[in-house]
């Protein structure tokens, strides 16, 4: 049988239509995903993410383990509570997984990994572990919501009471604190501001209820796939996997290659690629009619790419997708769309940030 | 679970005909199709006074999740399309069997209108699904 979050029940008497995801029984929409993914642009909707694998990292040498198993430097992060988007690469520099670190001190950190690749991960974390004096402990009792939108903080505030929600009034993006038995973080995956919620599972339940009365809108995977694509934020398997490096993933920014002593798993291989040159993921706007689809070709510059993320944007109306081409691409490309040569516009992978085309 | 109405006929890929007399029958998808589909975001019509057989592609639903075929459920001309979709393509979601209706269709030959399934046959080819 397939794994369930503490909030199954209450996703089934909200009517949410329940799909198989990595062997999790999890929400693809409520009724309409596009409502749900309107909800998260101009008001508020919240997701269960409690399928994601929170993973705790201490000890004396948990700055060195991280600084070696992970591609951007955690030795950047200073203020405790702060986070850091990070990937762990083979040594080929392909992508094990996209992450998000905490930093709390140099001896304890929180990742928050991926539940798709749950075992690769830890397997990957606990063999990397070995040569460092750390403790890795995944944390499957805590379950996590994401409370995404422009009314995210306003409903988060009502629900906390002034006083508990004080902590958090005015907190940057990618900054975290603990509120009681809440673990709050200012981030997310639909290009909003808002809140990813990690709560111990006994209480997730109560608080779901508590945000579901204040009105804000149960969301599920489907609207999560086209906000985040929209925000212009990889998916795990898609977009990147354990072939493709964070060069070829736009996710260059988030490799630290400074200082340059540091030594991470995938550094050498990703040197040698940023040499030779290697593909890029680009975006692709159509503005016809039809919707651009992962895996259908892509002509540019006489050379071929595919599709690897595409969809409805429901913000703009049109068609939008992440492509990974050869690098040195024009500004127009062409997409075969069930049999035609459809042209599409090559642009940033960036195409909706809060609330606002960013084409 | 999803409804299935007694005075349509069916076929097995998930489109509906309902009889308007003078052999001209209202097509549409299903409820059952709408709900797999999810929602509608562009509906690709047939051409009016198209003269299409049994089984051709002759629409494309497409839904956020997917594009999926429509096919002629009958031999004949395509007589009216449902042009509201094209500024309302989610009516196919909230209307299946009534403002979400696709084409019209003047059969060539009405007894081909036999073969198809009743609702009770339909409601079979789903559960199979």
């Amino acid at each position: 049988m397939a794994n369930r979050t503490p909030l199954y029940d209450a996703h089934l008497s909200a009517g949410a239509k329940m799909v198989d995801f990595h062997g999790w029984d999890m929400p693809l929409n409520y009724g309409s995903q596009i409502e749900e993914h309107h909800a998260v642009r101009g008001d508020c909707g919240m997701f269960d993410v409690s399928h994601m694998t929170v993973v705790d990292v201490t000890g004396p040498q948990a700055t060195e383990y991280l600084r070696y198993l992970l591609a951007n430097d955690v030795a950047k992060l200073s203020i405790p509570g702060k986070a850091q988007y990070s990937s762990m690469l083979n040594a080929q520099g392909g992508v094990i997984d996209d992450l998000i670190v905490y930093f709390f001190s140099s001896s304890d950190y929180r990742l928050v990994v991926n539940s798709a690749t749950r075992d690769r991960d830890m397997q990957w974390l606990n063999q990397v572990a070995s040569d460092f004096n750390v403790t890795v402990t995944e944390r499957p009792e805590l379950a996590m919501i994401a409370l995404q939108g422009p009314q995210a903080e306003a409903q988060l505030a009502g629900v906390l009471g002034t006083q508990n929600f004080a902590a958090l009034a005015g907190m940057k993006p990618f900054m975290s604190a603990q509120v009681g038995e809440l673990f709050i973080a200012t981030t997310g995956y639909t290009g909003e501001r808002g809140y990813e919620i990690i709560v111990p599972a006994h209480a997730v339940v109560g608080l779901w209820q508590q945000l579901l009365g204040a009105g804000v809108a149960p969301c599920g995977l489907g609207a999560r796939d086209t906000l985040r694509l929209e925000a212009g934020m990889n998916l795990y398997g898609q977009d990147m996997d354990e072939n493709i490096s964070p060069l070829q993933a736009n996710m260059g920014w988030s490799v630290a290659f400074e200082p340059a002593d540091r030594d991470f798993i995938g550094r050498k291989a990703l040197e040698a690629q940023q040499a030779s040159g290697h593909s890029v993921l680009v975006g692709l706007v159509m503005e016809s009619k039809g919707v651009l689809r992962h895996g259908q070709r892509v002509l540019v510059n006489g050379g071929e790419g595919v599709i690897t993320s595409g969809t409805f944007s429901p913000s703009l109306g049109f068609s939008i997708a992440m492509a990974r081409v050869p690098a040195g691409s024009d500004t127009q490309a062409e997409v075969e769309i069930r049999g035609k040569m459809v042209k599409v516009s090559v642009v940033k992978p960036s195409f909706v940030r809060n609330g606002k085309s960013v084409l | 679970m999803s409804s299935i109405p007694k005075e349509l006929k069916y076929a097995s890929t998930h489109e509906w005909l309902r009889n308007e007399g003078d052999g001209i029958y209202t097509v549409g998808i299903t409820e059952h199709a709408q709900d797999l589909l999810g929602d509608m975001v562009f509906v690709e019509l047939p051409e009016v006074g198209a003269n299409v057989a049994a089984g051709d592609d002759v629409a494309v639903a497409e839904s956020v999740k997917a594009a999926s075929d429509i096919y002629a459920p009958i031999a004949g001309e395509i007589v009216a399309i449902n042009d509201e979709l094209e500024d309302a393509p989610e009516t196919v979601n909230s209307d299946p069997y009534g403002d979400g209706w696709l084409f019209k269709i003047k059969a060539d030959d009405v007894s081909e209108v036999d073969s198809l399934l009743d609702a009770a046959g339909y409601q079979a080819v789903i559960d199979e699904d």
